[in-house]
């Protein structure tokens, strides 16, 4: 069947169930009446106070990890990450068959995967976003079923929802208490933030705390209490903090990308965004981090103090809050080391979950309150969807993040892209792949040119009073096709391999299996 | 005409084409074409090393071609630049 973006969506995903199509932006509500799901009433004897066991496979035979059950990761390690494949490996090790793997990201470090999706260990994935060895065996069809994407908003509703049932949540922290008390912040290994994991540690039948560093009771700083933590068991490695920051992360040079981050600035300023508590979320592209850094000199020569920052943090955010020209960072995602260590000690820089960052089924998520953000995109169409997911080649690079959590509640949704990459034209006909709808996508700025959504005739009318010249995307679409040539669109087979989840648990699209040429 | 030497021209950075010729013995021209944009310009770019192979009358060639992105105006002075090395006149 098609849904109202004209994408043909499957009836039912094994594994998934029934597909409900995507009605629009707001169309889809909770049914009434329905209740959250809700985690198992545990107990636990006093003086035996030490959770502590010897390795995960005594995890494994403690809880009694059967075949076909699901187990969480959240990816805070980036592609340092060494927790997922270890805990798969023992799976394998123990014999288990047809797992779900749910991971808020599938990292390049986890090429580990492949083997256990060849030989039926793993059967289901459930992610954000992947990329690597493993989102190049999804892309060429090798795995029975599709997987699942959602973004980080729709992954915390569909663990509200019950719709992702966890069995057992295996949490990474840098530091334990024996009695399972964690955080992201200290230790060895430190990430920042454990804000992806939040929600699987309140929802999951089990919660084990899986670090390198095991501390005498009590932890001074708690970000999953041990309230909700069966066990505690430690590694030893974990994963590498240098690599939490490889990526998108540095300042770029690129006077490109440079140029674009003005424009954007320019942009939100002539709409009038700039002053007292003004509250934004930029995230950690190219684009993003100079844009960030453009804001901070602009409300310092302002004088004034923008309101909150929300989302993937960077180090320029938290000098923000250190300067005063921000009061308050909400954080999911420490992008830095620097960012990482200032959650412990800066009270205005809090540590969220993504229920509260994104879920768009409670009773109002921080991206409602934002005046503006930034996302990226590999492609827009003449529709404005957004395809942040596959590159070039037809495979995903990448995670949907909050791309299209932080476009739905935000005042204005601004993208930020070259209008060419590697000769390939950003702005297409349709998106290879659909993550976010183009009714939630307002302004696209480009190294050529900067076009506003028709919807939004009045972003059009006050830019073009303030004298800033706009193009139609379809003048930015000839612009870049004058120079590259026209396209072909990538060719597919009918496979499906995945499937788009939009934030309130319809289906966008699917990716289907690349035809190799 | 045929080439008698194998030759090279351009690079694999960002946006060029790298092109080796090879003589061969056969008559035809065979292209073999890596590319970071295959599925939306792979049949175009061969087209146009074709072409600029074709303007000069040149056969019996195996074309390595490794492309990251180049236009067509650079994969056609990449070509003519190869083939001016393997001997033949070009007009440039």
């Amino acid at each position: 069947m098609k849904n109202v973006l004209g994408r043909e969506v499957p009836d039912f995903v094994p594994g998934y169930g029934k597909v409900t199509p995507f009605k629009g932006a707001f169309k889809n509500f909770p049914e009434e009446g329905k209740r959250k799901a809700a985690p198992l009433i545990k107990y636990a004897i006093p003086r035996y106070g030490n959770k502590v066991v010897n390795n995960l496979e005594e995890v494994f035979l403690k809880i009694g990890i059967k075949d076909g059950m699901t187990l969480s990761f959240h990816h805070h390690f980036r592609n340092g990450d060494k927790i997922l494949t270890q805990v798969i490996d023992v799976a394998a090790k123990l014999g288990l068959k047809n797992l779900t793997v749910a991971a808020s990201g599938i990292m390049l470090s986890h090429h580990g995967l492949v083997p256990h999706l060849k030989s039926g260990v793993v059967t289901h994935i459930d992610t954000n976003g992947l990329m690597g060895a493993v989102a190049e065996y999804i892309a060429k069809g090798k795995m029975e079923n599709p997987i699942v994407i959602r973004s980080h908003g729709g992954r915390a509703r569909a663990i509200e929802a019950g719709d992702l049932h966890i069995y057992v949540a295996f949490m990474g922290a840098s530091c334990a208490d024996i009695y399972g008390n964690m955080n992201g912040c200290e230790g060895n290994s430190i990430f920042g933030s454990i804000g992806y994991g939040i929600l699987d540690s309140q929802y999951a039948d089990y919660v084990v705390a899986v670090t390198d560093m095991v501390q005498e009771i009590p932890l001074s700083f708690i970000s999953i209490p041990q309230t909700r933590v069966d066990y505690v068991v430690k590694l030893d490695t974990i994963g590498d903090s240098k690599g939490i920051a490889t990526g998108t992360l540095s300042l770029t040079k690129d006077p490109i990308q440079l140029d674009i981050a003005r424009n954007a600035l320019k942009i939100v300023d002539a709409l009038g965004f700039i002053k007292d508590g003004f509250s934004f979320q930029t995230g950690g592209g190219g684009p993003s981090i100079a844009f960030t850094k453009f804001l901070k000199d602009l409300v310092k020569e302002r004088n004034i103090k923008a309101g909150f920052a929300m989302g993937g943090i960077t180090a320029t955010i938290v000098e923000m809050l250190e300067e005063g020209l921000l009061s308050h960072a909400y954080d999911t995602q420490s992008f830095d080391l620097y960012s990482a260590k200032s959650i412990r000690k800066n009270q205005n820089h809090i540590e969220v979950g993504c229920d509260f960052y994104a879920s768009p089924f409670n009773n109002g998520c921080a991206v409602n309150g934002l005046d503006v953000c930034l996302i990226g995109a590999f492609e827009v169409d003449l529709d404005f969807n957004i395809n942040c997911l596959t590159g070039m080649d037809g495979i995903a690079r990448t995670g949907i993040g909050g791309n299209p959590d932080t476009a739905a509640g935000s005042k204005v949704s601004i993208v930020t892209a070259n209008l060419i990459r590697s000769r390939v034209p950003t702005i297409v006909e349709k998106v290879h792949t659909l993550c976010t709808p183009g009714e939630s996508v307002d302004v696209i700025v480009t190294d050529r040119g900067i076009a506003v959504n028709p919807l939004r005739q009045d972003l059009i009318s006050t830019l073009t009073q303030k004298g800033i010249k706009l193009n139609t995307i379809e003048e930015l679409k000839e612009i870049a096709e004058n120079i590259v040539g026209v396209p072909e669109e990538i060719k597919t087979t009918d496979k499906v391999v995945a499937v788009i989840e939009y934030r309130d648990g319809t289906i966008l699209d699917t990716i289907r299996q690349v035809k190799e040429n | 005409m045929r080439i008698e030497k194998i030759v090279k021209a351009g690079t694999v950075e960002s946006s060029d084409i790298s092109i080796i010729l090879e003589p061969t013995e056969e008559d035809e021209i065979v292209v073999d074409l890596t590319s970071v944009v295959k599925h939306q310009y792979g049949a175009s770019i061969e087209k146009t090393i074709r072409k600029i192979l074709n303007k000069y009358n040149v056969t019996g060639v195996n074309v390595i071609a490794n492309d990251r992105g180049a236009l067509d105006c650079t994969i056609e002075a990449r070509v003519e630049t190869a083939l001016e090395r393997a001997g033949i006149e070009v007009d440039i």
